[in-house]
């Protein structure tokens, strides 16, 4: 009997996801708690761990798309028993809570704990015991503050489920990192420590064990090392940690990278791996737009509220020129261009630690106004770290904006899946030649990274020619609080 | 560890051989005996093995001398000096009055000209009378006026002999919170030696702290080379083990390697890293380590709270937290001055017993 396994909801602001990979092929077998696809809400990157023991017979949502939480993604045939799989397929939360990526990345998840184990799961000779897994675990803690020490109990073989001591919730920091490495369900593993807690030789001995056919940590195993002449457990996972610290001496400093430098990190060589990235500038004459914001701005900051910055003026151009070339404002997903005739506009906010880019959604239903408040909000959002995961998703075009900092010309990565990025850089007071004679006019470069896979460097100066066009020619003043031009 | 080797020294060096005093300094050691000198067979104790950094340093360099409360014509309250002044004469072996921060000042000054000052203080218990000078001057001048400083301020630190509260003191952590300033607290002869040397031709103020329970308590093999140098801020591993990592310096690496002894009998593998210096911290080392074993103790003389652990601690859980499998633990004796009585001084500063029952819980844990 066949049981549907929907997406789930990874924390309480995030509505959808996007499956980025699917780990099983159709028709093939799935364990329990086996990952069984990726997914990506931006701010959320991780595996998804299958609810029931199956074949997966049908895959209803493909890679790259996006849909809502409780969307049907597949069906996996449970096998005769279907009725107990099915209990398990329809309450999927639990498991993707226990996977640490996803609880650190939710702003509001609770702090890193024991993982929330089901209390029904509890054999019942521990429930008995200790009743209540959080009494348990409080009770261990406290027993460890007191260094009570306990004979160990004999080792259980290694035989799902492994009876569980009033210790078996704590793990220690070690054995996380050593589980999530090599993939490992630690409810299956038996604890041979004090009070049965899960020890780093129980988790070695665990993968070592079920290491023939079972898929190894990519990190912890060098590629030349031929398996035969693997060295004892203790060594593989652990030796690579020590290598891993770069040796510094004298004027170098070691820093780790924070969660989001690592995440940005991945995005940009991920991006620069997945787009044909070519590059076109164009210099705009902006002084319509900066005399129309010398007029109004004192009065716009009065009467709305906020700044009245260049920002507003190019968005909404930007947002004409993609409605006008939509090719521009697409998505490659698989052999499929998909246009998108709306534009959530993507800001790249920088922030003392990294750069986060929110998104406007609906940007081209926005006037200048519009779009002055809701960069404004997004931006001071971001600042304050009060993005919330889906104000960082669906983005179909990115304005990065480096001309405060002085930048002239900036090479963007493109934000994937996004088809194309636009620099935003600093609007200067130049010498031009207009009519053959010199005139110091406020101009700007404006450059492009775009994907050559999607479109060609003609419909990228097409694009950027129409903005230029707009960004001069046009009389913005109606929508700042100004007469228009006769 | 080092190669030993012995040369023949000069008859009034105080490397060379004569029969070693069976016996080790009785109660504080002030003053009871003879400093000694090598065995015939050339091991030196911890004590010989500063004044024979001293000495060399002082034949090498002749900016370099000494100054402290009866280190000329005394030779010491600890008889590291003895024969000094017979060799170097009043100048460079200066007899001041009671007064450290006179010392710490003098020695300051004459570094700030040139000179490359190794002060002596009785007891480190009363470094803290040259304080302000130490903190407020030493440690901020080479950032304040860009010109190197280069001098040693050395005494007897640690309890386990009897001397109380005011002479039993282990200072290390205001010095190791004092930027600019070096903290060098060794455990055996070799490295005695080799840190001293390396401390007084460095450019910096070092803060080297000796511990009287070494002083005459355990001999080895020493290098004779005279430019032999230990390197500063390098940590050792002075025994190999898989399960547990136990970090210490100074008086506290010996008891930790008899504890290590023990539990190894009792089936428990135990690293022990020497620190060596507690500023700059190896932390390389540490994390080397843990990275090894998982399991991380820090064992050490000063008070626990807000001391080296602390630090140690900390880093070890913040830059390898992920390589923890228990908690970190810390040995150190209570926040209360060292008692007078023996059985309370034994109660206070860890001993074997209490490391062996400390680790075996966390491997345990």
């Amino acid at each position: 009997m066949a049981t549907p396994v929907t997406m789930p909801q990874l924390g309480e602001t995030v509505v959808e996801g996007t499956i980025t990979k699917w780990l099983k092929k159709v028709g093939e077998t799935v364990e329990r708690d086996e990952p069984l696809f990726e997914i990506s809400t931006d701010k959320v990157d991780t595996e998804v761990p299958s609810p029931l023991e199956g074949t997966l017979v049908e895959i209803k949502v493909p890679e790259g798309e996006t849909v809502g939480v409780g969307t049907e993604l597949a069906m996996i045939d449970g096998g005769g028993d279907g009725q107990a799989a099915a209990k398990g397929a329809t309450a999927p939360a639990p498991s993707v809570a226990e996977e640490p990526e996803a609880a650190v990345a939710v702003e509001e998840s609770p702090p890193a704990e024991a993982p929330a184990e089901p209390e029904a799961e509890v054999p019942p000779e521990a429930a008995e015991a200790a009743p209540g897994s959080a009494q348990s675990r409080r009770e261990g803690a406290r027993m460890d503050r007191e260094w009570a020490v306990q004979e160990s109990p004999p080792p259980t073989p290694v035989e799902a489920p492994p009876a569980k001591g009033p210790r078996s919730q704590i793990l220690s920091p070690l054995v996380r990192r050593l589980a999530e490495e090599h993939r490992i369900d630690l409810s299956q593993v038996a604890g041979t420590g004090t009070g049965g807690r899960i020890t780093k030789k129980d988790v070695l001995a665990f993968a070592e064990a079920k290491a023939p056919g079972a898929p190894t940590p990519v990190e912890a195993v060098p590629p030349a090392a031929p398996p035969a002449a693997a060295p004892p457990p203790a060594r593989p996972a652990v030796a690579p940690a020590a290598p891993a610290r770069p040796a510094v001496s004298g004027r170098e400093e070691a820093i780790s990278l924070s969660r989001m430098r690592q995440t940005i990190a991945r995005h940009m060589v991920e991006s620069i791996q997945t787009s044909a990235r070519a590059w076109n500038l164009v210099e705009v004459n902006m002084e319509n737009v900066a005399q129309t914001r010398a007029a109004a701005k004192d009065a716009f900051k009065e009467r709305e509220g906020v700044s009245l910055t260049f920002m507003p003026f190019l968005a909404r151009a930007v947002c004409d020129a993609l409605l006008a070339f939509p090719e521009v404002n697409s998505e490659l997903r698989d052999d499929q261009l998909i246009l998108k005739h709306y534009v959530n506009l993507g800001i790249a906010v920088a922030l003392d630690d990294g750069l986060i880019v929110p998104v406007v959604n609906g940007a081209d239903t926005m006037n200048i106004i519009g779009l002055a408040r809701a960069i404004n909000e997004v931006a001071t959002r971001a600042r304050t770290k009060k993005l919330h995961p889906d104000d960082v998703h669906g983005s179909t075009f990115t304005i990065t904006n480096p001309g405060p900092f002085g930048s002239v010309i900036s090479v963007p990565i493109i934000n994937q899946p996004n088809c194309a990025i636009l620099a935003f850089d600093a609007v200067e007071k130049r010498p031009v030649v207009i009519d053959d004679a010199i005139a110091i006019r406020h101009m700007v470069y404006l450059s492009m990274s775009w994907d050559h896979r999607i479109i060609d460097g003609a419909t990228a100066a097409k694009f950027l020619g129409r903005l230029k066009l707009n960004l001069e020619s046009w009389d913005f003043g109606p929508e700042v609080g100004l007469p228009a031009r006769g | 560890m080092v190669e030993r080797q012995v040369a023949a020294k000069p008859e009034d060096s105080p490397t060379a051989g004569e029969k070693a005093p069976t016996e080790e300094a009785g109660a504080a050691g002030h003053g009871a005996e003879p400093r000694g000198k090598r065995t015939e067979s050339g091991e030196a104790t911890y004590l010989i093995a500063i004044a024979e950094a001293l000495w060399e340093e002082m034949e090498r360099d002749d900016r370099v001398f000494l100054l402290g409360e009866d280190i000329g014509v005394y030779g010491g309250a600890f008889k590291v000096t003895e024969g000094f002044i017979e060799r170097f004469g009043p100048e460079r072996v200066m007899d001041t009055p009671i007064a450290e921060e006179t010392i710490v000042g003098t020695a300051v000054g004459a570094a700030m000209e040139g000179m490359r000052p190794v002060a002596e203080f009785q007891y480190a218990d009363f470094m803290t009378s040259g304080f302000d000078e130490l903190v407020t001057v030493t440690g901020k001048y080479h950032y304040r006026s860009g010109v190197p400083l280069p001098v040693v301020f050395r005494g007897p630190s640690g309890g386990g002999v009897r001397a109380s509260n005011f002479h039993s003191n282990n200072p290390e952590p205001f010095f190791a919170h004092t930027p600019g300033l070096k903290v060098i607290c060794p455990a055996f002869p070799t490295d005695a030696k080799g840190l001293l040397k390396a401390a007084i031709r460095d450019d910096n103020p070092v803060v080297y702290l000796e511990h009287k329970w070494i002083y005459r308590r355990i001999r080895e093999q020493v290098p004779t080379d005279p430019d032999f140098l230990t390197p500063i801020g390098k940590a050792d591993v002075k025994r190999d083990g898989d399960d547990v990592t136990l970090v210490a310096y100074g008086a506290m690496v010996l008891k930790a390697l008899d504890a290590a002894q023990e539990l190894e009998e009792a089936g428990i593998s135990v690293e022990v890293v020497d620190l060596r210096t507690v500023w700059p911290l190896d932390t390389e080392a540490i994390l080397a380590s843990v990275a090894k074993t998982s399991r991380a103790a820090v064992l050490y003389e000063s008070h626990k709270a807000f001391g080296i652990g602390a630090e140690v601690s900390a880093i070890i859980a913040e830059d390898g937290f992920d390589l923890l499998d228990a908690p970190i633990v810390r040995l150190a004796p209570p926040n209360v001055p060292v008692p007078f009585s023996p059985t309370l001084e034994d109660a206070y500063i860890p001993q074997v017993e209490n490391i062996v029952d400390a680790i075996t819980r966390l491997a345990k844990w």
